[in-house]
């Protein structure tokens, strides 16, 4: 029985010990990190320390996941952390005055506009890259190689019906179609349902999920099946699927970086907070860092960089914000 | 007079044998799907993650390439998290069961008490990931830190704690409190001395798989917004931080296979953990159970 108290009183103390001991070692670090932030202001380009988080689109999280691995090796004390909630989900934070920036696959909407005001928080847009939003189809499926918009909003766009290939074009196979879409969270959607649907429902048939890898399988596996998702999902899985060629362009680096390929082609945002630019050294330094390096990030997974100018006018307005 | 007409019974005995037969096979693959699922999932998870498991997996951040990609920062993360959720879900809990079953008159209140506890047992986790968000990351203002998860994980563990703990306080044989206040004991010396370390495999055994399951649970910690692209190790509580299941979520959202081989590599991690931790579960179930 002493041996079962010694137990008890040993887990209790130690807990209470570990927790204390951890407390105080975050107020005391936190106080000294303020005064050194403040002091490295003053001497200018040194070693930053701070905190910066984010939180937002999974499209546009690879890009920010790069840009955090190499920012971490040029200013170590900086921690940076991003969430990824999914462009509404971020919007979410950020309204809630969570988050120094929220990563987005689409342009903020209005109503968030609207909540950003009521909360008083200004910010300001950059863009970070393009994604060229890819139609797929199953490497089988000989016919519908080549859509036009219209062609797409036949598709996608719910007519109470069972839709089948011949539906769209008589020549086609009668085969009932099978559709995969992105999550209705996504930015992904949302972009397709501004240049597609235009505000019309998306087929009730469709599949969704929230994560993409599920379209890719679903589609690559049946013959009847489209879909849609980001470029760098189809990079990586061009063995599997083949891209559709919107109004007679394919999507490539080339056409998406010059704008052949519309309406599928769009930016990619980073909404920075206009106050925490101003206020905190290390999230203007990291801002500045994104926007110096994004176009060479996005390259490397799968996204499209903007033109040079593009940047160069971003890290101006950040300039303006400082 | 005879008692058993043996042409009767053999007759019967056919079917009844035939009937026995078929529910036995009924339950035998009733077993092995189960089993057959488990084996699939285990081979598959541990042919494709093995290859990355090496000791850069264990020393490095998060990477945007697969072959570089570690779970330092998910795994110290889960290890804090635990830290939190272990003492607050146990004191609580443990608590919350003495009361209960020792000290509370069985009135009605008790009851209603005690249905409570039950229901809040089969609540979602993401009903309580959205409650965490309010009291404890807006409310008191602890944003996305350790400690407000670990609260959160607590709450939602709390009741499957409180259940175990009163089992096993119940299942203390009547005689020994009765022994114990025939000695002059009072009903807090009892406690200590008697019904809890009769009850403490059972109270224990309980709140680590309960601890296993927060420490699986990811729905939570996404409505807190706990991120998972970070380069830093919790300095404390109040420090931001990644666990392994959100981890293991991002990676198999990727479009790079490669992903997927690493995070099956970061869920042999989560279940090495989690068998590391129902092993102490029953070590000390039975260290403990020899007592009486």
């Amino acid at each position: 029985m002493k041996k079962w108290k010694y137990l008890t009183m040993t887990a209790v103390l130690g807990s209470a010990l570990l927790l204390g001991a951890c407390g105080s070692e975050t107020e005391s670090e936190e106080a000294t990190n303020g005064s050194q932030t403040t002091e490295t202001a003053a001497a200018g380009d040194a070693q930053l320390t701070g905190s910066v988080s984010g939180d937002g689109s999974s499209t546009v999280a690879p890009i920010t996941e790069g840009l955090v691995e190499e920012y971490a090796g040029t200013q170590p004390d900086v921690k940076v952390s991003v969430g990824v909630s999914g462009t509404g989900g971020g919007f979410e934070k950020f309204i809630a005055g969570e988050t120094d920036f929220s990563n987005a696959s689409r342009p903020i909407k209005d109503e968030e506009k609207a909540k950003l005001d009521e909360a008083g928080i200004e910010y300001t847009e950059f863009q970070v890259a393009y994604d060229g939003l890819t139609v797929v189809v199953n490497p089988e499926n000989d016919w519908a190689t080549e859509l036009t918009v219209d062609q797409l909003k036949k598709l996608w766009i719910e007519d109470g019906t069972t839709k089948k290939w011949s539906d769209i074009d008589p020549s086609w196979p009668a085969e009932e179609i099978v559709f995969y879409s992105p999550g209705t969270d996504s930015g992904t959607y949302d972009y397709f349902d501004e240049v597609i649907l235009d505000g019309s429902d998306l087929v009730k048939s469709a599949t969704l999920s929230e994560d993409d890898n599920v379209l890719v399988q679903g589609v690559a596996a049946d013959k009847n099946a489209i879909g849609f998702f980001g470029f760098a999902y189809y990079l990586e899985n061009q063995n599997k699927l083949t891209a559709v060629k919107v109004d007679g362009v394919e999507p490539t680096n080339e056409t998406i970086e010059s704008g052949e390929y519309t309406p599928l082609s769009r930016p990619l945002f980073v909404y920075a907070k206009n106050s925490a630019l101003k206020d905190n050294e290390a999230f203007y330094d990291f801002m500045k860092f994104t926007l110096e390096n994004a176009g060479e990030m996005a390259e490397t997974v799968g996204y499209v960089k903007l033109p040079d100018a593009k940047y160069t006018e971003g890290l101006t307005a950040l300039e303006g914000l400082k | 007079m005879k008692y058993m007409n043996d042409t009767v019974v053999m007759k019967r005995m056919k079917s009844r044998l035939q009937v026995n037969k078929v529910w036995k096979t009924i339950f035998i693959i009733a077993t092995s799907v189960a089993l057959l699922a488990l084996i699939v999932l285990l081979v598959r998870i541990v042919t494709q993650g093995t290859g990355y498991l090496n000791w850069d997996f264990f020393n490095n951040f998060g990477s945007r390439f697969a072959e570089k990609a570690g779970i330092k920062a998910a795994l110290v993360g889960s290890i804090y998290l635990m830290l939190v959720i272990a003492p607050v879900s146990m004191i609580l809990g443990v608590g919350t069961a003495i009361y209960l079953e020792e000290y509370a008159k069985k009135n009605k209140f008790t009851d209603f008490i005690q249905m409570n506890i039950s229901n809040l047992a089969g609540v979602p986790s993401i009903v309580f990931g959205l409650l965490g968000l309010t009291i404890f990351a807006r409310m008191l203002f602890l944003g996305k830190s350790i400690l407000a998860a670990g609260l959160t994980m607590s709450l939602l563990i709390l009741p499957v704690i409180i259940v175990a703990a009163q089992e096993a306080i119940r299942a203390v044989p009547k005689e020994q409190r009765e022994a114990s206040y025939g000695m002059g004991a009072t009903k807090w010396q009892t406690i200590t001395r008697v019904v809890l370390p009769a009850a403490i495999p059972g109270i224990l055994t309980g709140s680590i798989l309960a601890l296993s399951r927060a420490v699986g649970e990811t729905a939570p910690l996404v409505v807190l917004g706990i991120p998972v692209i970070l380069q830093f190790l919790p300095d404390g509580l109040l420090s931001e931080f990644t666990t392994l299941p959100l981890q293991i979520y991002d990676w198999a959202k990727r479009p790079q296979e490669e992903f997927q081989f690493v995070a099956a590599a970061g869920i042999i991690v989560l279940m090495v953990l989690l068998v590391i931790m129902n092993s102490i579960a029953i070590f000390i179930r039975n260290k403990f159970q020899k007592r009486y």
